[in-house]
């Protein structure tokens, strides 16, 4: 078996992405779309830094970009909650089929 | 097979399996616990790459933030213990081959690629290394996203609470 390299992890965040995009496609309750996103998002942090540690160890712009995708999925997900929870008063639902029109 | 490798199959095992579970179980509070493993096993990777600070940061926000959120929503809208309604098959089967193609397709492009590896330089991941970039206006520094997020994070908590606050009925 070879040793453990980018390739290794690059195939671990490209499942987890796919994964998260399944979920996606499949769900259809809003909070679990969510989570869906949020694990897309994570899968793209993997590549980041992995990228940054083994092509260009000598820069942290990888890492940087981690830190600030974080920042604005916890952002992300703080205002997605809002909203889903303002349509749940609204609607008494979080499904996306209930969820068709846009009227205050 | 050294201790190392065994280590990184066991997390990608955890992350992968806690993963699929949290994207087809049909229960929504347990989606969002194996949520939570999945980002945890995420932070396992983090440290298994000599990257202490990101997994920190990836515990304290993600795991103590963005689930904790997750969850008390899903308390202020579900009941707790009901299923969410089956997925039909028409839907399933198209979303699963559209992603395997997908997945089959960048796994041909990554495992035919060859990275330009640089071995020889040192990755140096200190904490005043990160804290003297983030504020460096010069070469490589990173003070004007850092501005511009912390202006967002402002948009978005002043939004947060705009967009859930009870709108009183007018006194007629």
């Amino acid at each position: 078996m070879t040793p453990i390299s980018i390739t290794h992890i690059l195939l671990l965040s490209t499942s987890l992405f796919f994964i998260g995009m399944y979920g996606f496609f499949t769900r259809r309750n809003l909070i679990t779309l969510l989570m869906s996103v949020e694990l897309m998002l994570n899968s793209v942090n993997i590549n980041f830094v992995a990228f940054n540690k083994y092509l260009f160890p000598e820069k942290l712009d990888g890492v940087f970009f981690t830190i600030f995708v974080i920042t604005i999925a916890a952002a992300e997900a703080a205002v997605a909650i809002a909203i889903i929870i303002n349509l749940y008063r609204s609607h008494q639902s979080i499904d996306v089929e209930d969820a068709g029109e846009m009227k205050f | 097979m050294e201790i190392r490798e065994i280590i990184f199959y066991i997390i990608a095992a955890f992350v992968l399996g806690s993963g699929i579970m949290a994207v087809s179980t049909r229960k929504i509070f347990r989606s969002a616990i194996w949520l939570l493993s999945t980002l945890i096993g995420i932070a396992a990777l983090y440290f298994w790459m000599d990257l202490e600070f990101i997994a920190a940061v990836q515990i304290v926000v993600y795991v103590g933030g963005i689930v904790v959120l997750i969850i008390f929503s899903i308390f202020l809208t579900h009941k707790s213990g009901d299923e969410m309604p089956k997925i039909a098959i028409k839907r399933k089967l198209p979303a699963a081959f559209a992603v395997l193609f997908a997945f089959a397709f960048t796994a041909n492009l990554l495992l035919h690629n060859s990275f330009a590896l640089s071995a020889t330089k040192s990755f140096d991941l200190s904490v005043d290394r990160i804290g003297t970039l983030m504020l460096t206006t010069g070469d490589g520094g990173y003070i004007l996203p850092f501005e511009a997020v912390s202006m967002l994070l402002l948009a978005a908590m002043v939004g947060c609470i705009v967009i859930a606050m009870k709108i009183k009925k007018e006194e007629q």
